[in-house]
């Protein structure tokens, strides 16, 4: 079982909002791995939009993402792509 | 009969039944269940689920269909709060653990969730809020079994009367059987305003009470002209109502055809005040020789991210299209710094009047100004466009523009694109400075527009927005008269010609003294240049210059007001009511 977990800081202009939320579920669901999400000690669950938004992830947050299963490397590296695009 | 004040968000009059369209709250009722029950409590809310996502989709599609596919987005977001697996499994652990049943375990983590996004330190997520509980209450009605009440359903003509109206309320709208809205919330540019001017339907919102005082079935009138709404009037307001409805009804094909010039020859332009892009179609129906004023904060606002160059100049492309061969003068945004982006659920009607915005804001946001300069520059490559500049009040701000437009031009060359080497630039005469250096700012460009709500309120020192002081803010005023005859004046002698697209223009009480004055353009809402036009055509313009004269000799406004009242009641006779209901 791969695991990768690394800090990262959000780079996505908007944050992790709504549609840019849906989005992160959306890539994330397409992998078979668990992701987690953890912002000033609280840890949630990487799939589900409403613990997502919960977090009030802004741009320019340090977040550390973990992500667990078979994917996990391939998965890992899409969703920081993701978080850190700038545009 | 009850009268009810409000903001006329779509012109036009109607009478009809009201439709009293509330989104009720729910019951929720609460149970223990036993562990027998659980496996059918937790096959009810999967049932909801697929019922919901199925519902969700259709919505989604009709509004993708409808609006556009970048509306029906944030529906995306709607169904994966329904395929969220953190939320089934907690309303799940709910049934099993504390033996409840499914609306209410349900209801209890939505609450949660939406209370905890409220307490976030951020607007837009706030928001959110409301989108996840508009979710909830899709699943919340499958469960409650209750049929979803919706707006669809309506089999008659109605007047629409409701609080608020979403996107997911009007999308499913019978079109053809509503004659109105009435709203108790909502400004110009509210969702209900958009649809209703589409619609070409009266419309007024903001009356605050609207609900308390309506609750279906009542004959309305909704005056959108007026903004103003009478609940079971009398007779006599009905009558009322059926003069002024036969007016408006035979005066529209009469503004097309009818050339707008004076009795003796003498041609004024009436052009359109355009908002949002909805509203481009009335440019053609109600007789306007194009634009004289194109509003583009509606590309700016409530969004997160700025438009890009493309999306504008396709925006601006189209508006051109529209009116031709006619122009449209766009001016650059009017916002201010406070409230750009984000904090997109501002209107922009609390711009700070004095502060950081319009051209200020622009010129120190080079890379917004340049983005939109670049896009009109190359709209007018493929359309009559003329380019405006707002809230000047002195020439420097007026030949920075100029030069950025310069440097603009100068990358469009260099990237072989088209545009017209020549167009027009303008300045929005609205700071009383730049109304009495007219003579200056007139060498540094090729016309004016007069903006005259601005204008009054700064050379008042009068903030419309205070009830307490509003009774000042009088386009009569002798010095705004000044202001307006020395603009026209100076305009002239150098050669540059005159436009006014403030609220004044599209008042008929004003239109023979500013066509003595010499105004060459009146530009306004469309739904006003019937009347407008309808005037013009009964006076000469000999007349009109000395109605001018003679008004500016008058010490206050109540008697140039009752002068020029006079005056029009004289030109007009027994056409006098048809203009002025």
């Amino acid at each position: 079982m791969e695991r990768v977990e690394k800090e990262i800081i959000v780079r996505n202009p908007q944050g992790l909002h709504a549609r840019p939320a849906a989005l992160f579920v959306q890539i994330a669901s397409e992998y078979d791995v668990s992701v987690a999400i953890e912002k000033d000690g609280k840890v949630v669950d990487g799939k589900s939009i409403i613990a997502i938004l919960s977090l009030g992830i802004n741009k320019g947050a340090r977040i550390k993402l973990t992500v667990e299963g078979k994917e996990a490397s391939l998965a890992f590296h899409q969703l920081r792509r993701f978080l850190e695009k700038n545009d | 009969m009850i009268k009810i004040k409000g903001i006329g968000a779509s012109a036009g009059i109607v009478k009809g039944k009201a439709f009293y369209f509330s989104k009720e709250e729910f019951f929720i009722p609460h149970r223990k269940i036993d562990y027998a029950d659980i496996s059918r409590e937790i096959y009810r809310l999967e049932e909801a689920l697929i019922k919901t996502r199925r519902e969700i989709a259709n919505l989604q599609k009709k509004i993708s269909d409808s609006l556009g596919y970048k509306e029906a987005k944030i529906f995306e977001a709607h169904m994966l709060v329904l395929e969220d697996r953190v939320l089934i499994e907690e309303v799940i652990k709910q049934i099993k653990n504390q033996r409840v049943n499914v609306e209410f375990a349900f209801y209890q983590s939505i609450k949660k969730y939406a209370q905890i996004l409220r307490e976030l330190d951020d607007e837009y997520l706030k928001e959110r809020a409301t989108d996840i509980e508009d979710v909830a209450k899709r699943v919340l009605r499958k469960l409650l079994k209750k049929d979803f009440l919706s707006l669809e359903g309506i089999k008659e003509k109605v007047i629409i009367v409701a609080h608020d109206l979403s996107p997911s309320d009007t999308a499913l709208l019978p079109k053809s059987n509503v004659l109105g809205f009435v709203t108790d919330v909502g400004g110009r540019t509210s969702h209900t305003a958009i649809i209703a001017r589409s619609l070409e339907i009266p419309a007024v919102v903001g009356t605050e009470i609207a609900t308390s005082k309506i609750k279906g079935g009542e004959t309305v009138i909704v005056d959108g002209t007026e903004g103003i709404v009478y609940v079971n009037p009398t007779t006599k307001r009905i009558k009322e109502y059926e003069k002024k409805r036969s007016i408006i009804v035979k005066k529209i094909p009469l503004a097309k055809t009818v050339l707008s010039q004076t009795k003796d020859g003498k041609k004024i332009i009436l052009s359109a005040n355009i908002e949002l892009p909805e509203e481009l179609s009335s440019v053609v129906t109600y007789g306007a020789e194009g634009i004289g004023l194109y509003r583009t904060e509606y590309i700016f606002l409530g969004r997160k991210e700025l438009p890009s160059e493309d999306e504008q100049y396709k925006a601006y492309v189209n508006a051109a299209r529209k009116v031709e061969p006619h122009s449209v003068i766009i001016r650059t945004i009017d916002i201010g710094g406070d409230k750009f982006l984000s904090k997109p659920q501002v209107p922009y009607e609390f711009t700070p009047f004095l502060g950081w915005r319009a051209i200020r804001f622009c010129l120190a946001n080079l890379h917004i100004f340049k983005t939109q300069l670049r896009a009109i520059l190359r709209a007018s490559g493929e359309g009559n466009v003329k380019i405006m500049f707002p809230m000047i009040s002195g020439v420097e701000e007026l030949k920075e523009a100029k030069r950025i437009l310069e440097e603009c031009k100068e990358e469009l060359r260099k990237e072989r694109k088209r545009f017209d080497e020549n167009i027009a630039v303008g300045v929005m005469i609205e700071v009383p400075s730049a109304a009495l250096i007219a003579e200056i700012l007139a060498k540094e460009c090729d016309f004016f527009s007069i903006g005259t709500n601005d204008l009054i309120q700064y050379s008042l020192a009068v903030d419309r927005a205070d009830e307490k002081v509003a009774y000042l803010y009088e386009p009569a005023h002798p010095a705004v008269l000044r202001l307006i005859r020395n603009v026209i004046r100076d305009a002239h002698i150098q050669g540059i010609w005159v436009g006014m697209c403030g609220e004044m223009a599209g008042d008929p009480l004003f239109t023979p003294l500013l066509v003595g004055m010499g105004l060459d353009e009146f530009s306004m809402p469309p739904p006003s240049i019937p009347k407008v036009k309808e005037l013009i055509c009964e006076i000469t313009f000999m007349q009109a210059e000395e109605i001018a004269l003679h008004a500016l000799n008058f010490s206050t406004p109540k008697e140039v007001e009752k002068f020029l009242q006079e005056k029009v009641k004289e030109i007009l006779k027994d056409k006098f009511y048809k203009i002025f209901t």
